[in-house]
């Protein structure tokens, strides 16, 4: 069974080992680091694979290896020989669990290299996880089994690795020993491959005809089976293909910054992640975004500072001049720096089972930057079977599309294919905090590229200064009927009374005029918001007190409008009325429409209201008059208690 | 071109690792066993911040019955480094006298699982760092390097964030906390050929010499102090023996073994075929989903 066995010379060898372990260790003191994927379903054998590459290896000890045999005999589908496969999925196991195995890490190494496997089984969430996995990888090895040839998942997994920037493929062509390792059958999988792999964009790959259960040019080529195979085995494959990492020092230098290292007043030094090319005292430096030149003074390390240092490496960089420089700064080479921008567009993919909200504020982390940032409406869906271009309002969980990405200021990015580092993003929910989608960085839009800020001279607090107050923007928020507008409109008498420069925004009265081409979808009570958020901000920065009335019903968008304005500027008011006493109310006759199906989207009815977790103020209806409530929000605002 | 060797990448990305979380959490703190994974995961943390010490103190969830030598070293070792040492032991252990001769799982429950939670709790850390690797154990493979904790220091492994290229998304929901996993991508093999190129002191226990030795249940325990109940008539016999991992001391199998210098025992290890955790008794609870109930239940 076991023609090509554990003492190949490609993996550890026991006799050197014996014999001198310091040659040994010396020799594999140096090996090079692959990350690879594998794809493919249960059915393409890649467990299989990926069992045997564990077991040639010796990364199996000899307690698994009996609970191997074992478990082969008893439960494996290979009869008295060893199923691989049992060794990397313990699915059934997990399954009586009720746990799914999303993305799982396995190492192994021969004398070369060592390497690092991302497998993610299963079909269920495959979009999601196999792009996780992806996202660390040099080279994908694509499965396909000789008996189906080139299948519609064959087509997905390619699209993926590729969309993920993966430049090196391996098309694994196995169970070749079902085939009777018949050449024509090979022949016609890659010939067909070639043809749909160039159409998406995938240059160049490699073919090799492998049998992960009989072990057929997997550690050496050609196998007696198949004389015909001119190329190398998968494993002489992985351990010289080039590594990412190297191909990267090639390009400029970048290191985002993630920390400022102060032990005293004698020593900064900006601590980072070099993400491309290689740098060295004396070298001229540009801090990004804002422009700084100077130079590298030192490379620090605890072993000693270094006279170069290269992509992939951590280190502490310290510079000959007093700049401004904190985490989320880009150090760059000073002739080349990377682009600053506000507007892009991205590939995205969604991973969450709450569906993209166009408009909604997510934050964004690309290499060290977190900013707040908004994904509109995608241009189009891409249908990862086919690759066609569908029409979308939004992205499901697993789906991918391209859409346009602002973000709350300017961000230093290179697109994703330029540059992993500085192209990929993560969008995380504001409130669950969950990792909801990831992004490739196409490109920079124009008109971001084109619009810059104007720096005036009178500033907000001169405004302020004038009017001889404090802005600040009273949000109140509630269900229709709760009396939002008749508090926020005794609030602002009261001001008013007191010598205080207010003004009111009301819902209803702002969607006869500004946001009257809005309805209310959800994106559309989100575009509502922001727009009132933006009028409210330039309000404040005229130095106003604002009030404003809407209902206002999600966390997400009250949080954006807080994140737009100075600490301690928005206060939130919850006017808190129950439904049945709102509803009792109806003032407007809206709840009777609502029930009776002649209004949609009517906020407590059919569309939720997110009650504020930590309102500045909160107003129980039931307990107090409306003139009360006004006296306390006021005394809140001036006292500031 | 400087082509960077698999302990290079790796050193660099656990490096990365350690900025971001004391970047991005309030309260970080590296939980410190004395072992060999935590030893390198000291060092590295020292690299990262240096010519600062590590922004962030260690803390040791101790049971009382861990190797003299381990407790030696240890502060040491935290000294050295210029970073606190915070030692907890659960007062409610200590109180009912929980020991690992008369308890069983029981000790394990009471002084670590319960007594890291009561530590985290108490200092408020919102970030600890954790020597796991991925290769040690099936559960561990698929865990994520960021790895949350419910308030109750629960983990649920069907609901884990996706983690993609080196970005890590370290925020938290009220009461949430998070174990980080610097090592995850470190194999054993790697470990051991850093603590050479790197010089870095470890626990002698891990080099074979004439130890006195008791056997029980199958397990090679070491006699480390006179706390350990001999039955009438046992004798402790010399043995030269190693550890291949460190706990407490009547719950550890010691190997018999002449490698007394690193590239011995890492030869040994080599050519031996017994998987790492198997000197362990922890792990064979429960039959195989032993190690993932535990950290269900919050243990590390």
């Amino acid at each position: 069974m076991n023609e090509h066995s554990a003492s190949d010379p490609v993996y550890k060898t026991d006799a050197l080992i014996a014999e001198d372990i310091v040659a040994y260790l010396e020799l594999h003191q140096n090996k090079g680091l692959l990350r690879f994927i594998t794809c493919g379903s249960v059915d393409d054998g890649k467990s299989t694979l990926i069992g045997r590459l564990l077991y040639d290896s010796k990364m199996i000890f000899e307690d698994q290896l009996a609970t191997l045999e074992a478990d082969s005999k008893r439960v494996g589908t290979q009869g008295q020989e060893i199923d691989f496969a049992l060794l990397v999925d313990g699915l059934a196991a997990e399954r009586e669990q009720g746990i799914t195995i999303d993305v799982a890490y396995r190492f192994f190494s021969t004398e070369k290299r060592k390497f690092i496997v991302a497998d993610t089984p299963g079909h269920e969430q495959y979009t999601r996880n196999m792009v996780t996995g992806a996202s660390t990888a040099d080279l994908a090895v694509i499965l396909v089994d000789a008996r189906k040839g080139v299948l519609t998942q064959t087509k997905r997994h390619s699209y993926l690795a590729h969309l993920i920037g993966i430049r090196h493929i391996v098309l694994a062509v196995n169970k070749m020993d079902l085939v009777d390792y018949d050449r024509e059958t090979f022949d016609n999988i890659v010939e067909e491959y070639t043809a749909f792999a160039s159409g998406i964009g995938i240059e160049k790959f490699t073919a090799i005809p492998i049998s992960g259960f009989k072990g057929d040019n997997i550690t050496q080529a050609p196998s007696d089976n198949t004389p015909w195979y001119e190329g190398p085995s998968l494993i002489q494959h992985l351990e010289t293909v080039e590594i990412a990492n190297t191909a990267a020092q090639a390009r400029t230098f970048r290191m985002p910054v993630q920390w400022v290292n102060r032990p005293n007043l004698d020593f900064r030094g900006f601590s980072g992640l070099i993400a491309s090319g290689e740098i060295a005292p004396g070298k001229p430096v540009r801090i990004v975004p804002s422009g700084k030149i100077s130079t590298i003074k030192s490379v620090v390390t605890m072993n000693g500072d270094l006279d170069r240092a290269v992509a992939g490496q951590s280190v502490t960089l310290t510079l000959e001049d007093e700049v401004d420089c904190s985490r989320g700064d880009v150090i760059a080479s000073a002739d080349d720096p990377p682009q600053v921008a506000d507007q892009f567009e991205a590939s995205i993919v969604w991973m969450n089972d709450e569906a993209l909200i166009p408009g909604r504020a997510y934050w964004l982390k690309l290499a060290t930057q977190t900013v707040s940032a908004t994904v509109a409406e995608p241009k189009y869906e891409v249908n990862i079977n086919t690759m066609e271009h569908l029409a979308a309002k939004t992205l499901e969980l697993n789906s991918i599309g391209v859409a346009e990405v602002t973000t709350d200021r300017s961000i230093v990015f290179e697109p994703y294919e330029d540059s992993k580092a500085l192209g990929g993003f993560i969008l995380v929910d504001k409130i669950t905090h969950a990792t909801v989608g990831a992004g490739m960085i196409n490109f920079s839009l124009r008109r971001a590229q084109n619009v810059h800020w104007q720096a005036l001279e009178i500033t907000r607090e001169d405004h302020a200064n004038l009017k001889n107050q404090k802005p600040a923007v009273l949000w109140f928020t509630g269900l229709s009927g709760s009396g939002k507008s008749t508090i926020a409109n005794l609030v602002e008498k009261k001001l008013n009374l007191m010598n205080r420069h207010t003004f009111l925004l009301d819902g209803d009265n702002v969607r006869h005029g500004l946001n009257k081409d809005l309805g209310f979808t959800e994106a559309d009570r989100i575009e509502n918001i922001r727009r009132v958020g933006e009028v409210s901000k330039l309000m404040a920065d005229a130095g106003l007190i604002v009030i404003t009335a809407f209902i206002s019903p999600f966390r997400a968008e009250r949080e954006m409008v807080r994140a737009m304005l100075p600490e301690g500027e928005f206060i939130e008011v919850h006017i808190d009325t129950p439904l049945e006493v709102a509803e009792a109310r109806d003032v407007k006759g809206l709840y009777k429409k609502a029930r009776q199906g002649e209004l949609k989207n009517f906020t407590g009815i059919d569309s939720p209201y997110e009650e504020p977790e930590k309102p500045e103020i909160r107003i129980d209806t039931t307990a107090m008059t409306p003139q009360e409530a006004a006296d306390l929000v006021v005394d809140k605002l001036l006292g500031g208690g | 071109m400087q082509r960077l060797t698999h302990l290079e990448r790796l050193e660099a990305e656990s490096i990365h690792i350690m900025r971001e979380v004391v970047a991005e959490a309030q309260k970080p703190v590296m939980l410190y066993s004395v072992g060999k994974d935590s030893a390198v995961m000291l060092h590295l943390a020292r690299k990262a911040f240096f010519p600062s010490p590590p922004p962030f103190p260690l803390l040791h969830v101790d049971t009382t019955w861990k190797f003299q030598a381990m407790y030696e070293l240890r502060d040491r070792m935290a000294e050295a480094a210029g970073m606190d040492l915070l030692v907890h032991h659960n007062p409610e252990a200590k109180e009912r006298g929980i020991n690992p001769f008369d308890h069983g799982a029981l000790h394990t429950d009471m002084w670590k699982t319960e007594g890291l939670k009561q530590a985290l709790d108490k200092y408020g850390f919102d970030a600890a760092f954790g020597g796991a690797r991925r290769d040690e154990e099936k559960s561990r493979a698929k865990e994520r390097i960021f790895s949350f904790r419910t308030a109750s220091h629960g983990w649920d492994p069907k609901n884990q964030r996706p983690e993609l290229w080196n970005l890590y998304n370290a925020r938290k929901s009220k009461g949430e906390s998070i174990r980080v996993f610097p090592l995850s991508n470190w194999t054993e093999l790697d470990i051991w050929q850093y603590i050479m190129a790197e010089n870095i002191e470890i626990v002698p226990l891990y080099m074979a010499a004439k130890r006195p030795t008791v056997e029980r249940d199958g397990l090679l325990l070491m006699v480390d102090d006179d706390r350990f109940p001999l039955e009438p008539g046992e004798e402790p016999q010399m043995r030269s023996i190693r550890f291949r991992t460190l706990g407490c001391y009547p719950l550890t199998g010691a190997v018999e073994s002449e490698a007394a210098t690193l590239p011995e025992v890492v030869q040994e290890m080599l050519l031996t075929t017994t998987s790492e955790r198997q000197g362990r008794a922890i792990d064979k609870d429960e039959g195989g989903a032993g190690m993932e109930k535990k950290k269900q239940e919050g243990y590390f």
